[in-house]
């Protein structure tokens, strides 16, 4: 709605929007704010500027090497995304352009099977990891990780190639095109926003995990949620340092989520738009 | 489908494979440990052992607390062998080791001398005399206090207080409007937050939590006594929002001088007399845990932080040897070498309290070992009670129910229910518990 | 013919992602069902027995339970009316033409980034502190008492947390849904002299409706199974005060270590998240097609 309204409207609305951002965005800048105080500091009362002491994110890689946990991270999350887009396209695609009358049901029941608590199946869990010794392996994590966000991921990517018409599948039929061809050359290319989109979303939950991560893992697999869970009340109160590992465990996120807004903004439609 | 689904197996296959080939010579030594001070600088100090033992590869799993036990007995109850040192407290040790899952700590080098570990503490890691875990640290409990207020308030508390002495003085001690509050304790739910000190409160009181055929007593007078003055002290003379209040919370409030008197671990006591924390350190004064008149009890606080090695370790030797390092009088010169006399672990060894040295860097020693030597864990009430330990009850099911009452006790704190509601929901919770598992046994 | 053979192929598309997730679902389900029936104590491995009923009676009759499910209605409800509300007033207010709107389009998106027990212990320390949080601050400041959050406001403290980190992800959907409305027709109806209001509410609102179901679906999925923020803030007290239904079964099985009582609330909480997805599905799937 480009609509042209008065200058002094834009002012109050860019007050007001300003306002509610950084309202909303706060509790991130305040805990990097503290990350950079002192100990003292960082309980003395509010205080906008901190004395810019990286003094906290030595300590915290001090205690615990950073980049082991982090390159996990990574790892998983990339991992366990693609591994769901390799077992979600297709099965997305089917069901996108050969609907059947349980399409929807079928997508339901994925959905669901995301309501089961994850700690009543823990036992379970474990011991099969035990036994199959996918105990903290990355393997092991990237599997549970991408059935956990499969259901998502296909859901998607269904919203996302429903809105593909399918007049052009046709027309492409017609012009001779083999399915390779049709997938390649014809479906790919308007495909390729959405699978970005959902492959940033899956990234960010699967970064986020924080449960499975913790109780499948030791110290080879184990990624930022094992790192930040081992600076949640120590004996003291020290939330600079706490502030630290927080910051440096949501900032490559955070980062590549801000590079990719435009995508992900895309992406979190789910068809909604029409 | 079937493309896809082997070529996942095929890479399935493929990482375990490469995960495999990484784990050969040298041994490497799983250790989990909680996230305190201690343990982190040990975690730092570890050059030293790794010198002497090139084959021994340390890995260090650092978790809270909460998470870490967690973590741990699901895995050792389910015989995982994911890791070869735990770092356990005296809570789990009797109970794992009945279980069988602990290896004993026997044939420990000579100069471990296994008979400088403070009786109490050592009594707590054994059963049937046979050692299952090597103490780290150990605490008692006590009282810690401001001599400046109580000079200025006119009151003096006594080596050991009653809880009479300590009302007085937190009374006399109360500024609101300075934001000094007379008496800070524990309020966080939780079995070894909140339960900790009531529990050690009530032992002082006379009471006990089951009787001899396990019973829940929360209706009994000791009980109802114990509470009610608890609520009444923390009411009129504590911090506000004192439910959300551990040990941490109270730690800093005591430090920045808003605590006149703080009930809590002897391991406190170096922390509010470090000058580099603590703008009060000059003017502390420490007391025993505080009993009832007529009582003859402090609360029989014993802790410790342990390394125990699982029985289902396939590398226990190397794990022995780090274990019998890790708690050694050399490790403790080592530290107090390099860190100072204040950092040395406290509260495991007798050689430590009568080094000159130890006593003149912490003068809290004498009280703190004082503390730990009269906590009798064997027999913490007055009255018989069928269990062990000190500020707990060293049953499987302590946890959860320990937990459970904590949340109760916490919400009369906040306000939320009487002291006699949350006694009955206590009473009523912990039987129904305690039914479920199958008590009396 | 040709499409009996896409038929086929559509058939072999899905397969492995179903077969996936059925192996996903009954596999765990299956021996959470088997173990739901057992007296099995991960403390006590040596004695496990056949429970019968047994655990999904305890379960039921434990005093937290029913207050476990109004708080889990609670937070969920209380969550997806901030949500909803307070994305439809952002994303009005962000549409506008609005200057440094990339900025605050960022800065708004951020807390969805940040993993729930993270976001949990910065409100807990950071904010919402007695002591030494942000609000104690200024309540200070205005020369109030601050207020105790955790222990005065258990459940609602938790909604604002989590509040706080689905607002992003609402204000987007609806963001997107609101860019797409017609400017001709809200011209029009303009002209016709209809009032701000009463445009929002016969044509923006209509135009949103399906945005919201998608935010009330897929929010509603993630709200059943929030435990870490309680976890890290309240543990579920003081009392029950903010155990939800996740929660209880979290504290059977990592507290109590009761894999018997823990796999009964699973089962449980199945059946009721189904009971609740249908009914969702009754009451906003026919937006969805």
């Amino acid at each position: 709605m480009a609509r042209v309204i008065t200058p002094r409207a834009r002012i109050g609305y860019t007050a007001a929007a300003w306002i509610v951002a950084l309202t909303l965005f706060f509790p991130i800048l305040y805990t990097i704010i503290t990350s950079l105080k002192t100990e003292q500091e960082a309980i003395a009362g509010f205080r906008m500027i901190p004395s810019f002491t990286l003094s906290s994110f030595e300590a915290v890689q001090n205690q615990n090497n950073y980049w082991r946990p982090f390159t996990n991270s990574v790892i998983l999350a990339v991992g366990s995304t693609l591994v769901a887009l390799v077992v979600g396209i297709p099965a997305a695609w089917a069901m996108a352009f050969s609907p059947t009358k349980n399409t929807r049901g079928i997508l339901m029941w994925m959905l669901s099977t995301k309501m089961m608590p994850a700690v009543a199946v823990l036992v379970p869990i474990y011991l099969i990891f035990l036994r199959t010794g996918l105990m903290d392996t990355r393997t092991g994590l990237i599997i549970v990780l991408m059935l956990m966000n499969l259901p998502i991921v296909i859901w998607m990517l269904y919203t996302y190639f429903r809105e593909i018409p399918g007049e052009i599948l046709e027309a492409a039929r017609m012009d001779g095109a083999s399915l390779k061809d049709e997938i390649l050359y014809v479906l790919t290319p308007m495909a390729i926003p959405g699978i970005a989109s959902t492959m940033l979303l899956n990234v960010i939950l699967a970064w986020n995990e924080a449960f499975w991560t913790i109780q499948l893992t030791t110290t080879n697999a184990a990624p930022l949620s094992a790192f930040i869970a081992s600076f949640s009340s120590p004996q003291g109160l020290f939330w600079a340092k706490l502030s630290a590992a927080s910051v440096m465990a949501i900032a490559p996120i955070l980062i590549m989520g801000w590079f990719s807004q435009k995508q992900l903004v895309r992406g979190l439609t789910f068809g909604a738009v029409k | 489908m079937t493309t896809t689904f082997r070529a996942l197996l095929g890479a399935t296959a493929l990482c375990a494979i490469g995960g495999a080939a990484a784990a050969q010579d040298p041994v490497t030594l799983t250790i989990a440990t909680v996230n305190n001070g201690d343990m982190i600088r040990m975690q730092q100090m570890t050059a030293p052992f790794t010198e002497a033992n090139p084959d021994i590869r340390l890995d260090w799993v650092t978790l809270e607390e909460n998470i870490l036990r967690e973590r741990v007995t699901t895995d050792i109850a389910t015989g995982g062998g994911q890791y070869d040192v735990l770092t356990i407290g005296t809570y789990e040790v009797p109970i794992w080791a009945a279980q069988g899952w602990l290896a004993p700590l026997e044939d420990l080098p000579d100069d471990y001398d296994v008979d400088d570990l403070i009786p109490a503490v050592r009594e707590a890691l054994s059963v049937d005399d046979t050692l299952f875990a090597a103490p780290f640290y150990a605490e008692s409990a006590m009282v810690m206090y401001r001599t400046d207020l109580a000079e200025a308030a006119g009151v003096t508390i006594p080596d050991n207080p009653t809880w009479t002495d300590i009302r007085t003085a937190a009374e006399a001690m109360t500024d609101r409007d300075a934001e000094v509050y007379g008496i800070c304790l524990r309020g966080k739910p939780g079995w070894g937050e909140n339960m900790a000190f009531l529990t050690a409160m009530a032992n002082s009181y006379g009471a006990r939590w089951f009787d001899t055929e396990w019973a829940p007593q929360f209706d009994s007078p000791e009980w109802q006594a114990t509470l009610t003055d608890y609520l009444e002290m923390m009411t009129n003379y504590g911090p506000p929002g004192a439910s959300s209040n551990g040990f941490n919370e109270n730690l800093s409030l005591f430090q920045q001088g808003r605590c006149g008197i703080w009930i809590d671990a002897t391991v406190a006591a170096s922390f509010v007399t470090d000058p580099t924390d603590s703008t009060v350190a000059d003017s502390v004064g420490f007391a025993q845990f505080p009993n009832k008149d007529g009582v003859d009890n402090h609360g029989n606080w014993l802790w410790a932080w342990n390394l125990a090695i699982p029985a289902s370790s396939q590398k226990q030797d190397a794990a022995r040897s780090f274990v019998a390092w890790a708690t050694s009088k050399g490790y403790t010169d080592m530290i107090a070498e390099a860190q100072g006399w204040r950092a040395a672990p406290p509260g495991t060894r007798t050689s430590l309290y009568e080094n000159p040295e130890y006593q003149e860097a912490a003068p809290f020693a004498a009280m703190t070992l004082e503390a730990i030597n009269s906590a009798n864990t064997q027999q913490s009430s007055v009255q018989e009670v069928p269990y062990t330990g000190g500020q707990f009850v060293a049953i499987p099911e302590f946890q959860g129910i320990g937990t459970q009452v904590g949340q109760t006790f916490s919400a009369a704190l906040a306000g939320q229910m009487s002291a006699d509601d949350a006694l009955a929901a206590a009473q009523s919770s912990t039987a129904r518990e305690m039914a479920r598992a199958g008590y009396p046994k | 013919m040709a499409t009996r053979q896409t038929a086929g192929l559509a058939r072999l598309m899905r397969a492995p992602a179903i077969i996936l997730l059925l192996i996903w679902m009954i596999v765990p389900l299956g021996m959470t069902l088997y173990y739901s029936f057992l007296n099995y104590n991960l403390l006590n491995p040596a004695n496990v027995s056949w429970a019968g009923w047994f655990n999904y009676q305890y379960f039921y009759t434990d005093p937290a339970f029913f207050a476990a499910i109004r708080n889990t209605l609670v937070l969920v409800l209380g969550v997806l009316t901030i949500t909803v509300v307070l994305g439809i007033a952002i994303a009005l207010l962000i549409d506008k033409p609005i200057w440094g709107q990339g900025i605050v389009r960022i800065l708004i998106i951020s807390p969805f980034f940040v993993m729930p027990p993270v976001a949990a212990l910065i409100w807990k320390n950071m904010i919402m502190h007695p002591s030494y949080g942000v609000f104690a601050d200024i309540a200070r400041f205005l020369g109030l008492q601050p207020v105790d959050w955790f222990a005065q406001y258990p459940l609602t403290s938790i909604i604002i947390i989590v509040a706080w980190q689905w607002l992003p992800f609402a204000t987007l959907i609806l963001l997107t849904a609101l860019q797409s409305l017609d400017g001709e027709q809200m011209e029009a109806a303009e002209m016709d002299g209809a009032g701000p209001v009463s445009r929002f509410i016969h044509l923006t609102l209509p135009h949103l409706a399906r945005a919201i179901t998608v935010v009330v679906l897929i929010q509603t999925i993630f709200l059943l199974g929030i435990y870490a923020e309680i976890l890290v803030t309240t543990n579920g007290g003081p009392g029950n005060a903010s155990t939800n239904l996740t929660y209880l079964i979290y504290r059977a099985a990592r507290l109590n270590f009761d894999i018997g009582g823990a796999a009964a609330g699973g089962i449980i909480a199945v059946i009721l998240a189904n009971i609740v997805a249908i009914f969702l599905m009754r009451a906003v799937g026919k937006n969805l097609d």
